[in-house]
């Protein structure tokens, strides 16, 4: 069995210790809300925290969030209220959506380590999430709402 | 072919400088390819410094292989591939070679080669400092750059040759996984050319010849 914190819940889970921490989070736990893109760490669409900090759950194996604390798109504000998720409201960001926990996911990452970002800052720290829709004006816009500025 | 024309250079210069009295000069060793050299094959070179310089050449084969200098870029990108091509993802260096929020190297890379997905991975995956520029540097500059404690993080030839024997990082190069590439021979083929050349006086090749 293997011990992890996710959203702030201790879990156990009888995992392979190399099980990527995507299917953990999917399969074995039920969070859905973490997308499976590329499997090979491209799209950013499975982006996670690993305390705190940006990881993609599709390479993570199991074994690197052993005792550690992971936060998915549902613990980032169980009410919807981070910042960020309120300004993805207000300017309705996402179109068909399926890469938004990952973007927001990475957008929180940053704000997390420089709450102030400038456009190249946001646009250099969240090149590694593609969308397919091309919302990234809109996504870029709505970080630096959250950021305040 | 290397060597047969070294032979006939040697032969014409004995002839010439000595009436055909001496035999001609040994010349340098060559490798398989994907293979090093071991110290004692430099043996037959007489001359200490000649000899130091061809065993460094030899130990630049890795230092130059695209395992090695993707990593050691003279900008903020890394580069992957036989080819050099800029890091796909776009990622960054970052203020401490370890990438930038959100992006950083170890967001995406392991502590070992994730085989299913082809994302390299060994231990601390980073960046070498940027004042250690190894990608379109030839075997020769990257000899100076070793020993210019500005250029190699302080450290002593010593030091830098615990760093090539042991270091998990560079261990990589001869375990790259998927269908990468691995550097010639391997960590502990380089580590005793890097001792030899230390040992035989720790000469530099001059850029045209070893």
């Amino acid at each position: 069995m293997i011990k992890l914190t996710v959203n702030g819940v201790a879990r156990e889970v009888d995992a392979d210790e190399d099980m990527p921490l995507l299917w953990v989070l999917r399969d074995l736990l039920g969070l859905t809300g973490t997308k499976y893109g590329c499997g090979e760490a491209l799209c950013g669409a499975c982006t996670v925290h690993l305390d705190g900090r940006a990881v993609r759950a599709c390479v993570t194996p199991i074994r690197r969030a052993a005792g550690h604390a992971v936060t998915t798109i549902e613990g980032l504000s169980p009410a919807g209220e981070h910042p960020l998720q309120r300004a993805w409201v207000e300017l309705g960001v996402p179109q068909c959506g399926f890469c938004q926990a990952g973007q927001i996911m990475s957008a929180a990452a940053l704000l997390a380590e420089n709450p102030r970002p400038s456009d190249a800052d946001i646009d250099h720290s969240l090149a590694g999430n593609l969308c397919r829709c091309g919302t990234y004006i809109r996504i870029r816009a709505a970080v630096r709402k959250a950021a305040g500025s | 072919m290397q060597r047969a024309l070294w032979f006939a250079i040697s032969l014409v210069a004995g002839v010439a400088c000595s009436g055909g009295s001496h035999p001609p000069a040994q010349p340098p060793p060559q490798a398989a390819a994907g293979a090093l050299l071991a110290p004692a094959q430099f043996a037959g070179i007489a001359d200490r410094a000649r000899r130091s310089q061809a065993i460094f050449v030899e130990a630049g084969r890795v230092l130059t292989h695209a395992r090695c200098v993707n990593c050691h870029p003279s900008d903020d990108t890394p580069r992957q591939g036989d080819r050099h091509a800029p890091h796909d993802p776009p990622v960054l260096r970052g203020a401490d070679n370890r990438g930038i929020p959100a992006l950083g190297c170890t967001t995406c890379h392991q502590d070992r080669n994730a085989e299913l997905a082809r994302v390299p991975g060994a231990p601390d995956w980073h960046l070498a400092p940027r004042e250690m520029v190894w990608l379109g540097k030839s075997a020769a500059a990257i000899c100076t750059q070793l020993k210019d404690p500005a250029r190699n993080g302080q450290r002593t030839l010593a030091q830098i040759h615990d760093h090539l024997a042991h270091d998990p990082l560079v261990a990589w190069g001869w375990r790259p996984g998927a269908d990468r590439a691995p550097a010639p021979g391997s960590q502990a083929e380089l580590a005793a050319l890097f001792q030899a050349w230390i040992d035989t006086g720790a000469v530099c090749p001059s850029e045209d010849k070893p």
